[in-house]
């Protein structure tokens, strides 16, 4: 390819200040190009630090190191030319649509009258023509997306920046306004000479984008690059396409032993960040994969699209039940242990036992927590305690999320119980 | 519409902050500056005369145009005061740690209390006389209104959702420009919202500023509150019923003419992207919207912002690093330096009026008086809730009936009370009640309102599967009331109650203390404490008065209310 560079990203990191000292990094050591012509995806986790990127592109935010330039130009603020669609969209409530839509331009203290031609024709090209003097309050999610557009391709920008543009809306309005879009774009219509897409949905990158980069997370790091060599409009049901969701799937769940580490449980011990991820899921899992047509094993990619379920939402559940133990993942499959098979084939008393042994077993800081109660005379402890002893490896919000991780699960293992009046870790259930 | 506690009680924290102490001396210093300087001007100031009023009725509908003028004139005062003093907060973290404080302890000072040192202080300030006493009035009601439209204004500057911040500045629009087409739009309903609140409580304060006696100085501004002190003295009950009958037309056509557009106008400014079941409505604004009268009218200011949005530069990178240190902490040293030396100045003032006039006995006194009212105050909210919470939930859990009275609930809170004390204090001076027990029930007159329509609001948004689960398990009587109705209403409740409170507090100096005729009936409490020394023009013991006041305010919101209202929140709210 030898189109030429619409922007280059070169070896950035970004890090934020920690509570107690020192510094939490989001970003190490990312390059990037984007070309004319192209649509490159960044797909990731959340917490990969791909929205992060996407920011410091826009000009929103500088980063620690390295250097975004855009058109030869180092990027010192929003710059004229690259526009942004949001993922909640960020549309004004108090504009109509058409004032939502020239908003950009006359910020380029552009003439009225060029203001309107313009604001109408992106109007008409996105198909919102006729809802010009609706709020969006009165539009349906699709619709309102819809605006997002129009207001970013009014501006002519020619890199298109979209922070999962598509995630807010239900399946079919997203893939509605996906073909949409590529059918505008594949024919020459927008007035935009590059995009970049930040995702968490590993089809929706192999529909649209040319390159994907795939996001590591804590700390977010490019881990590796996948080309997408089919022509627009693509088809889902291309084996291509299958076979390249598997190996971004396989990538993207590899052993850490084998592999750079990817989306896995980070930390160990009690440094161990844990994801919050209801017991209901967990056993649902389990029963899922352990009866027919899967019998115990089965592939993520067809797991995902059985139950409907965004990596976001997969991915969690399937990393407990690795760390519990219960499942192994190799190449993109799931394949139940024995302790899985036998979880799943129990009633409920048996199963709390059996998940009360894998917490103690697994779960470092449950187990501490146990012994801490069963130490103490009176058998009770503040969570304040145990907060503290999280913020020592991890910033306030991950210690509240594991915390609550742990009390979700214990209180299922009925390990120990907690009162959220109170704030006290006890031993005692309600008779 | 949504009901927003008041902003001394939403902060989380219980514990006073050294911020909150040093604003507290730098307030207080400046009220005993202010007393200091005005003890000199008694004297010459006593020959002070107006035009004489009339007690005729044609002559109110002249009076009340200029209380509502004085209203009007104060409310703007109030808003140019919140677009600046909040902004400023916002944007700048070194001078929020000062300024948000000292918001907190104006809140917490009772308004009618420092009435008589402002009024000093102005009187020598302006050049006419007269227009020194208008201009006391207006900054009395200023102070009860600007405050918490200051702190609404703060809060929604600090809770501008990022992406839309964030798409502002991807398009180009400056910090000029963002802060009049993103921020303040975002700020605008729950800003008009605590205007209603303000102009609700300032009612009872226009109307007592314009008639007033300090020492030997007695002033009177021509306007509804004047002439009800003139009836009270010649003791006319006609005249003052002519007065409340003005008072309740003025409150209607402020209501309908400048609130009722100004809710439904601010309506589109609401962020919450779901239909409203039932948008406000004014026929005033929809006669405007029609006539595109405001739109030619607005044209022009329209157009001279968007060129000012122009001449702004262009929104930069926010930086990764804080700017350079040195500089940085050059500005520290000098604006931390620069209040050290005015909370320093600030001590000394205080020190000299303490160690000239106020002795341990005063403190004592003042305490005692306190804690009389404030024991007073919490029996009265105790008893105008249990009196207003079952009504309130019998009338919100039938939608047409809470029609009807929510808006009359509103409407009796802005209603200012003190307009009808004559007719109670001619009760009492004719039966010879006791004045500690009959007084009291004046202080929560015009606030108990607070409570009932809070309650009716509450009620009227239970959901109503919870309702119908209750009904469903045949949950009735006493249960259904401890299990459904009271939790489900309690947030609130605790709302309204907190409301009520403060401004019982503020009507204890009005409440505490008042005369017929010759006849003066006096309650023993910190209102009438502060109410004599008025009287007598003893500026130590107006000030000591104050400051007892506001610290048990301040301590009663610290170690009551807020817990309380944070517990609701957490436990009891619906989302």
């Amino acid at each position: 390819m030898d189109a030429p560079e619409l922007l280059e990203v070169r070896d950035v990191y970004r890090a934020f200040p920690k509570p107690g000292g020192g510094e939490l990094s989001v970003l190490e050591g990312v390059d990037l190009t984007l070309k004319q012509g192209e649509v490159v995806g960044l797909l990731g986790r959340s917490g990969s630090g791909k929205s992060t990127l996407l920011r410091l592109i826009a000009g929103l935010a500088q980063p620690n190191g390295g250097t975004v330039t855009y058109l030869g130009k180092a990027v010192d603020g929003p710059a004229r030319g690259i526009a942004m669609v949001f993922q909640s969209f960020a549309l004004f409530p108090w504009l109509t649509v058409l004032e939502n839509v020239e908003l950009g331009l006359e910020a380029l203290g552009l003439p009225a009258d060029e203001i309107r031609k313009r604001a109408l024709q992106a109007i008409d090209l996105i198909g919102l023509d006729g809802y010009e003097s609706a709020y969006p309050r009165e539009l349906s999610g699709g619709m309102r997306q819809r605006v997002g557009f129009a207001r970013a391709l009014v501006v002519h920008p020619n890199i298109l920046l979209m922070d999962e543009p598509f995630s807010a809306l239900d399946v079919l309005t997203a893939e509605n306004l996906r073909t949409d879009f590529l059918e505008l774009w594949s024919e020459g219509q927008l007035p935009i000479k590059g995009v970049i897409l930040v995702t968490h949905n590993i089809e929706e990158a192999v529909l649209m984008c040319d390159r994907v980069m795939l996001f590591s997370t804590n700390p977010g790091r490019i881990v590796t690059e996948i080309k997408v060599p089919m022509r627009q409009p693509r088809d889902r049901q291309d084996p291509a396409f299958g076979a390249l969701v598997d190996q971004i799937y396989v990538e993207m769940t590899a052993r850490r032993d084998k592999g750079p580490k990817l989306d896995r449980i980070a930390g160990t011990g009690f440094a161990m960040i844990l994801p919050e991820v209801p017991v209901g899921l967990i056993s649902g899992l389990i029963e899922t994969v352990c009866a027919s047509p899967y019998n115990g094993k089965a592939d993520l990619p067809d797991i995902a699209s059985d139950l409907q379920m965004e990596i976001d939402e997969l991915f969690p559940v399937v990393e407990t039940l690795q760390l519990l133990r219960m499942a192994e993942v190799e190449d993109a499959e799931i394949r139940l242990t024995e302790t899985g098979k036998r979880f799943a084939n129990e009633e409920t008393d048996e199963r709390k036992r059996i998940f009360a042994r894998l917490l103690i077993r697994y779960v470092p800081f449950a187990a501490h927590i146990r012994r801490v109660l069963d130490e103490r005379g009176s058998h009770t402890a503040p969570k304040s305690r145990f907060i503290d002893e999280l913020e020592d490896h991890m910033t306030p919000d991950m210690a509240e999320q594991t915390l609550s991780a742990v009390i979700g699960w214990a209180r299922f293992g009925e390990l120990f119980a907690y009162d959220d009046d109170t704030g006290m870790f006890d031993m005692e259930n309600p008779a | 519409m949504k009901i927003l506690p008041p902003v001394s009680i939403s902060a989380r924290g219980l514990l006073p902050g050294r911020w909150d102490l040093l604003a507290a001396i730098l307030v207080f210093g400046v009220i005993v500056i202010l007393a200091d300087e005005s003890r000199s001007l008694v004297a010459p100031l006593a020959t002070l005369k107006s035009n004489p009023l009339s007690l005729s009725p044609w002559a109110l509908p002249e009076y009340a145009l200029r209380t509502t003028l004085r209203m009007l004139a104060a409310l703007i005062v109030s808003l140019i005061f919140t677009f600046t003093y909040a902004t400023w907060a916002a944007k700048s973290a070194r001078a929020a740690t000062v300024l948000i404080p000292l918001l907190d302890i104006l809140q917490s000072i009772p308004i009618l209390g420092y009435l008589s040192v402002t009024y000093l202080f102005f009187l020598a300030l302006a050049p006419g006389r007269v227009l020194g006493a208008e201009f006391a009035a207006i900054f009395t009601i200023f102070t009860s209104q600007a405050w918490n439209m200051a702190f609404s204004f703060y809060q929604s500057l600090r809770t501008v959702p990022p992406e839309l911040e964030e798409a502002g500045r991807v398009f180009g629009l400056s910090a000029w420009a963002r802060f009049w087409r993103i921020e303040t739009p975002f700020a605008m309903p729950s800003l008009v919202w605590n205007m209603m609140m303000s102009m609700s409580g300032s009612w009872f304060f226009v109307v007592w500023s314009e008639a007033i006696t300090v020492g030997h100085t007695t002033i009177t501004l021509p306007g509804i509150g004047s002439y009800i002190a003139l009836a009270i003295q010649q003791r006319q009950l006609s005249a003052i019923f002519w007065a409340v009958a003005a008072m309740l037309i003025v409150i209607l056509i402020y209501d309908q003419l400048l609130f009722r557009p100004l809710v439904t106008w601010a309506d589109r400014f609401r962020f919450e992207q779901e239909q409203n079941e039932e948008p406000p409505e004014s026929w005033v604004l929809t006669m405007f919207r029609r006539s595109q009268l405001i739109d030619a009218f607005a044209a022009p200011f329209k157009q001279a912002l968007r060129w000012s949005y122009r001449l702004a530069p262009p929104p930069r990178v926010l930086p990764s690093m804080p700017r350079n240190p040195v500089w940085t902490r050059a500005a520290d040293i000098f604006w931390y330096g620069l209040l050290a030396l005015l909370i320093l100045y600030a001590v000394w003032r205080v020190f000299l009026f303490v160690s000239v006039g106020v002795s341990l006995s005063d403190l004592v006194e003042a305490s005692l008086l306190g804690l009389a009212t404030m024991v007073r105050v919490l029996v009265l909210i105790g008893i105008a809730s249990v009196i207003w919470t079952p009504i309130g939930v019998y009338v919100g859990l039938r939608p047409k009936l809470s029609r009807t009275v929510q808006p009359i609930a509103q409407f009796l809170a802005a209603f200012p009370a003190n307009l009808l004390f004559p007719f109670a204090v001619s009760a009492i001076v004719t039966f010879d009640l006791n004045p500690d027990i009959w007084l009291s029930p004046l202080m929560v007159l015009g606030t108990q309102w607070y409570i009932l329509f809070n309650v009716i609001a509450g009620a009227s948004g239970l959901p109503s599967e919870l309702r119908d689960a209750g009904a469903n398990f045949q949950v009735r009587g006493w249960l259904w009331w401890r299990k459904i109705a009271l939790p489900g209403v309690f947030p609130f409740y605790v709302t309204g109650a907190i409301t009520a409170s403060g401004g019982s507090w503020n009507a204890a100096i009005a409440a505490e203390w008042v005369n017929w005729g010759s006849h003066t009936v006096q309650a023993h409490g910190l209102g009438a404490y502060i109410q004599d020394a008025t009287n007598a023009g003893d500026f130590h013991r107006i000030v000591l008065g104050i400051a007892v006041m506001s610290a048990l305010v301040a301590l009663a919101n610290r170690i009551f209310w807020r817990p309380l209202y944070w517990y609701a929140e957490r436990k009891y709210r619906l989302t």
